[in-house]
């Protein structure tokens, strides 16, 4: 990628369609197998699988339809700092719910 | 691209349109680490008040019909390829080819709407929007309050999203047609598709929050 980034006298560069393709056929099977899933009962498991499908259908898009694969490390690094901050974001406040003493939060849900 | 100093949408300050296009999708992606703040607030809302009321949450969810949700997920799909595909001739200057391929991005995101809007006038018969008609006669009247509210807050905030993506395809369109795109220059199309895919991210985490979560449970 950061080959093509440095050689910027061929114009764009085109993404072959199978990728595209592939992308699509992903993000529709994938999209079934959460619904599946969703019906499963996997216990405190449910919601942990439906995410991480959803962040794997989430980085397909990232990757490859918004072209941040092939992008520089300067984009890689604009692209990633929203997503890092989202992680700030969670962690810090759940962090703070969960272990608040005084409020039911966390283990009616842990349990769960 | 040696000619590229003298292509009409080059701004004077960019040294060539390499370093303008360069320039334009790190604007793009810095707006959108702005739009997942503002969307990461609201999912780490609705995160909290899952936790506390993880009951009302569940049969919350449970009220939300997945076959519209399903479908609305398979169609923004299908439009992050179409807009895709519309990037992808821009980039090889195919100028009617981005003209249809918007279309269809815009066909989809119209049929996207149009789900969603016969769910809200189904939540609407059934006095589920709080603020206008919520009545629940059951237990934990509260916290199913706070439920439709996350659900329309979110709902409503990414369907303000497609509209004015599909605005933006409006004012996109006739400059399609004027062939002012093509490998040089289609920042625009680019851009575009990188906040309309930004959109249907925000789906994918929708979708299973709101629609699936707690589906097992009932």
């Amino acid at each position: 990628m950061s080959a093509h980034a440095k050689d910027h006298g061929d114009g764009p560069h085109i993404v072959p369609m199978r990728v595209y393709f592939s992308v699509i056929a992903c993000l529709f099977v994938l999209t079934a197998i959460t619904v599946a899933a969703g019906f499963l009962s996997l216990g405190a498991m449910n919601t942990p699988v439906a995410l991480a499908i959803a962040i794997f259908k989430a980085s397909l898009v990232v990757l490859f339809f918004m072209h941040v694969k092939y992008n520089t490390p300067l984009m890689w690094v604009f692209a990633g700092a929203g997503f890092f901050w989202l992680i700030i974001l969670f962690a810090l406040t759940m962090q703070d719910y969960v272990s608040r003493g005084w409020d039911d939060m966390g283990v009616p849900f842990l349990i769960q | 691209m040696s000619s590229d100093a003298s292509h009409p949408a080059l701004r004077h300050y960019y040294d060539d349109m390499h370093q303008q296009h360069e320039s334009a999708t790190m604007g793009m992606w810095a707006f959108l680490a702005q739009e997942i703040m503002f969307f990461g607030g609201l999912f780490a809302g609705y995160t909290v008040y899952r936790f506390k009321y993880f009951n009302a949450f569940v049969t919350g969810s449970n009220l939300l019909p997945i076959e519209w949700g399903g479908l609305n997920t398979a169609i923004l799909i299908a439009s992050s390829f179409t807009v895709a595909m519309a990037v992808r001739c821009a980039q090889q200057g195919l100028h009617k080819a981005i003209f249809n391929w918007f279309l269809a991005t815009m066909v989809l995101g119209l049929a996207f709407l149009g789900v969603k809007s016969i769910e809200y006038s189904h939540k609407y018969h059934d006095h589920l929007i709080p603020g206008l008609n919520f009545t629940w006669d059951g237990p934990m009247a509260g916290p199913m309050k706070i439920f439709f509210s996350f659900y329309f807050v979110m709902t409503g905030m990414h369907a303000l999203h497609m509209i004015i993506g599909i605005g933006l395809m409006i004012w996109l369109m006739p400059k399609i047609r004027a062939g002012k795109f093509g490998p040089e220059y289609y920042s625009p199309i680019e851009n575009f598709g990188l906040y309309w895919h930004f959109v249907d991210i925000v789906w994918i985490f929708l979708f299973p929050l709101l629609y699936l979560i707690g589906r097992h449970l009932q």
